[in-house]
């Protein structure tokens, strides 16, 4: 027995010299009496002897960042952002803007003018205080309930608009849902329907960027808490963390996704738990107060310019039904709903905020809101007008050149429309 | 909710004044309600919604081993498939899952596995492809690889497909051609409540894994008689819901209702008699019944609301000349959806349309 260990033991003696010879490191100290540190390649932590699972009640939770307090009082003097009177009050505006086109659009979906259509409201402060932290340079992924953003980096309302009634002056020329948006003049990535697919995308934009030399630009992925399930969403993380990428990946949790509540969507710390684990630098923030918002994707921003991939969970609540196809009274109670929209209103506290400093009153108030309404009522009305596009845009854009496959069948319709016109609502678009 | 309604009150006066010449569309087909009951006995009015529920229920009920999740599905699902199910089958059978399609997947053949019967919903259809792997390399090669050890056949995973007039790229595909192509997956679309509460059954006592796709425009279109107990239609059958002897249209899921309206055309307009055959089951799909009926008629048009190029009608068509090459009197015929994604304000240009089969078949006359 002796002797067959000692003889083992010499083999190995010999196998470590062989390791040494090929490591490129040198071999770590290690510390006797309770305190070895391991050293294998997919672990370098301290070896214990007394067994211990960690669970979610191991950790503190990850505490949610605030500037501002209810009354729109910073809580904390050094943590009030240095943003100059302009860009306060065109982060106001686009919040009043934005609440007031969700409420116009919601309705004329609910009178059948458009086909589907989605709200911002609880999540203008996520938005808003985003936006107003980038670089109009920052490439944005967003999954839709991101609408501030986009009015923020000066998509306009007539473009929105334009998108969701899918006429010719759409820049998506017709082919997508409602609210569906975006810019490639503002840096906006068209959304697709699909959840969290923009998520691994967005880490591969930003790799690119990292790649270009003096590279001054970030990427901003958003997304919901209940998208963060995807299997993209893992992938994202990971990529992002191990490739080092600047890209901010920012979580919006509103509490539901659809009908479905946080509790049966994931368990653990919240979306930000799974930050450190991945190796990203996370943050979580309070979603309704526009301002932490704001610091946090600005020293994100700094941060991610590093190469060093961010996480932020920004936390509210989603105050209107998920969509237009969605009646959320079926799941969750009247009360829960109120409770935020009153006291944890996000445009309420910035516009406290800035009735503090003196830049805005009720006067402003009327008179700013009548004209974001007017413009809206008034955007629709044209838009309505506007016929949808020459059906032949049905068939392009598919590849860069149309296959002939494609033209074949391009020809068939044209055919089969000179003599079957009528069964089509052909007036509804452009002519040749 | 109170402060919302009001604002929305208000909102409505606001509106008055905007032109109002962009209604929705409305939809591209009439319903043909089945009038033949399936079986003997008393009957029910449901619409297939409510005839989907029925079958779940009834599963629940009779098979103590069923569950039921998927997205949403706790509070009765979006399209309301799963209504008032937790409530009777308790949290632990009707659940929601975190919003994971791979995961509803791979959970599902888990439980089939392990002997359980699993009904996993799939939001819409066109978000099913998170979950390809684990259906197309998992489910359908379960039992192949383990030498018949091990099989999922207790999965029947539940999507709605199809178009709705407003769905745009990503709330109208059709995806049945691409599981038809993963030898050991059967694939089901219904018309309507007694092909759905029939053919759900059928795929839920199926010894293999199932792809059962909703055409969700049907869920609320039309109800019918719907036998109340429990019945199951073969799958792998076709049904021939009207006879002719010009040429044979097939079909499934709503462009059977299409193509039923296009023989009444035909009839009306050119004379012609023609049968239509809804397919049902996409994998297998019956052979018998489609090739008599085109050794019969002599000339055949399919029609799919998925893209032409390597639709599902592609291999019908390819069979049939194979087969039938010697009664054919023409070359079969393909109308189906443009090879383009499915866009949203196009949708009525881009289906097989009426005046598109009628053409068609027009042309398949004339050959
Ligand atoms: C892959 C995929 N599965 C399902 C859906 C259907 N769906 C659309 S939105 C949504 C909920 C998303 O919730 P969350 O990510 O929390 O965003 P929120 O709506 O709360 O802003 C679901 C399930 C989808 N669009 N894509
Ligand atoms: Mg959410």
């Amino acid at each position: 027995m002796a002797l067959k260990t000692g003889a083992s033991f010499l083999r190995l003696n010999r196998l470590n010299q062989v390791f040494r010879l090929l490591s490129t490191s040198s071999r770590p100290e290690i510390i006797q009496n309770g305190g070895n540190n391991a050293d294998f390649p997919g672990a370098k932590a301290p070896y214990v002897t007394e067994m211990k699972f960690v669970d979610e009640n191991s950790y503190d939770p990850i505490p949610i960042y605030r500037v501002l307090d209810n009354d729109g009082q910073v809580i904390d003097n050094r943590e009030e952002p240095a943003i100059d009177k302009e860009t306060l009050l065109n982060m106001y505006k686009t919040m009043v803007q934005l609440n007031q086109m969700d409420k116009i659009m919601y309705e004329s979906q609910r009178q059948g003018r458009i086909s589907f259509f989605m709200t911002n409201y609880g999540e203008e402060g996520i938005q808003v205080g985003s936006a107003a932290a980038l670089s109009p340079k920052d490439l944005i992924f967003a999954q839709y309930r991101e609408v501030g953003v986009l009015l923020y980096r000066g998509m306009t309302v007539t473009e929105l608009i334009n998108q969701c009634y899918g006429n010719h002056e759409d820049p998506g020329k017709g082919r997508h849902m409602p609210v569906h948006y975006g810019s490639k003049q503002r840096n906006i990535v068209t959304l697709s329907s699909p959840l969290a697919t923009q998520m691994p995308q967005a880490v591969g934009a930003a790799y690119a960027y990292k790649r270009l030399p003096n590279n001054d630009r970030c990427v901003i992925c958003y997304f919901g808490e209940g998208a963060a399930s995807e299997g993209d969403a893992h992938a994202a993380f990971n990529f992002a963390a191990t490739l080092e990428c600047p890209v901010i990946m920012f979580c919006r949790n509103n509490g539901y996704a659809i009908s479905t509540p946080t509790n049966e969507q994931y368990r653990g710390d919240g979306i930000a738990g799974r930050g450190p684990a991945m190796g990203l630098h996370t943050v979580r923030v309070d979603g309704t107060d526009a301002l932490a918002v704001y610091r946090a994707v600005q020293r994100a921003r700094a941060i991610a310019l590093d190469n060093k991939p961010v996480l932020i969970e920004a936390m509210s609540y989603r105050v209107g039904h998920h969509s237009t196809s969605d009646d959320s009274t079926a799941y969750r109670p009247l009360e829960e709903i109120q409770k935020w929209t009153q006291a944890e209103n996000p445009i309420q506290k910035l516009r406290l905020y800035l009735e503090n400093k003196g830049l805005w009153d009720a006067e402003a108030e009327k008179t700013y809101v009548k004209e974001a309404r007017d413009m809206v009522v008034r955007t629709m009305q044209d838009a309505e007008k506007k016929k949808k596009p020459h059906w032949k845009e049905m068939l392009e854009d598919v590849y860069y050149d149309m296959p002939p496959h494609l033209q074949k069948q391009m020809q068939q319709m044209e055919k089969h429309l000179e003599k079957y016109q009528e069964h089509y609502p052909m007036d509804q678009f452009q002519k040749e | 909710m109170t402060t919302l309604t009001k604002k929305v009150l208000n909102l409505s006066r606001l509106l008055k004044n905007v032109d109002n010449h962009t209604k929705r569309l409305s939809s591209h087909f009439n319903y043909y309600p089945d009038i033949e009951k399936s079986i003997e006995g008393e009957t029910s009015k449901m619409n297939m919604m409510q005839a989907i529920n029925n079958a779940m229920d009834i599963t629940l009920k009779n098979d103590p081993s069923a569950m039921l999740f998927g997205e949403d599905v706790g509070f009765g699902g979006v399209f309301r498939c799963s209504l008032g199910l937790q409530e009777k089958y308790g949290k632990d059978r009707v659940f929601n899952t975190p919003l994971c399609e791979q995961g509803i997947a791979g959970f599902g053949i888990g439980l089939a596995t392990a002997g359980a019967t699993a009904i996993a919903e799939i939001q819409f259809a066109d978000y099913i492809f998170p979950a390809f792997d684990q259906l197309v390399n998992e489910a359908a090669k379960y039992r192949y690889r383990s030498g018949g050890q091990f099989d999922c056949g207790g999965l029947t995973v539940r999507a709605p497909c199809g178009a709705v007039g407003h769905g745009g790229l990503y709330h109208s595909q059709s995806p049945e051609a691409y599981f038809a192509h993963a030898a050991g997956l059967k694939v089901v679309v219904p018309r309507g409540p007694n092909a759905a509460k029939g053919l759900l059954l059928a795929c839920l006592q199926e010894r293999d894994p199932c792809i059962f796709l909703e055409p969700k425009i049907l869920y609320r279109s039309a109800a019918e008689d719907v036998p109340v107990d429990s019945f199951t239609l073969p799958i792998g059958k076709a049904q021939v819901l009207k006879e002719g002897d010009a040429a044979t249209l097939i079909g499934w899921g709503t462009q059977v209702h299409v193509l039923l309206e296009v023989a009444q055309m035909a009839q009306e307009q050119l004379g012609a008699n023609c049968e239509v055959i809804d397919l049902m089951s996409i994998l297998p799909w019956d052979q018998d019944t489609v090739f008599n009926s085109v050794k019969k008629t002599g000339r055949c048009l399919i029609a799919h609301e998925a893209p032409l190029t390597c639709g599902f009608g592609a291999e019908l068509a390819a069979s049939i000349q194979e087969e039938c090459f010697l009664q054919l009197e023409a070359p079969v015929r393909r109308a189906a959806g443009w090879d383009a994604p499915f866009p949203h304000v196009f949708e009525p240009l881009y289906l097989p349309s009426r005046a598109r089969c009628l053409d068609d078949l027009t042309q398949l006359l004339r050959y």
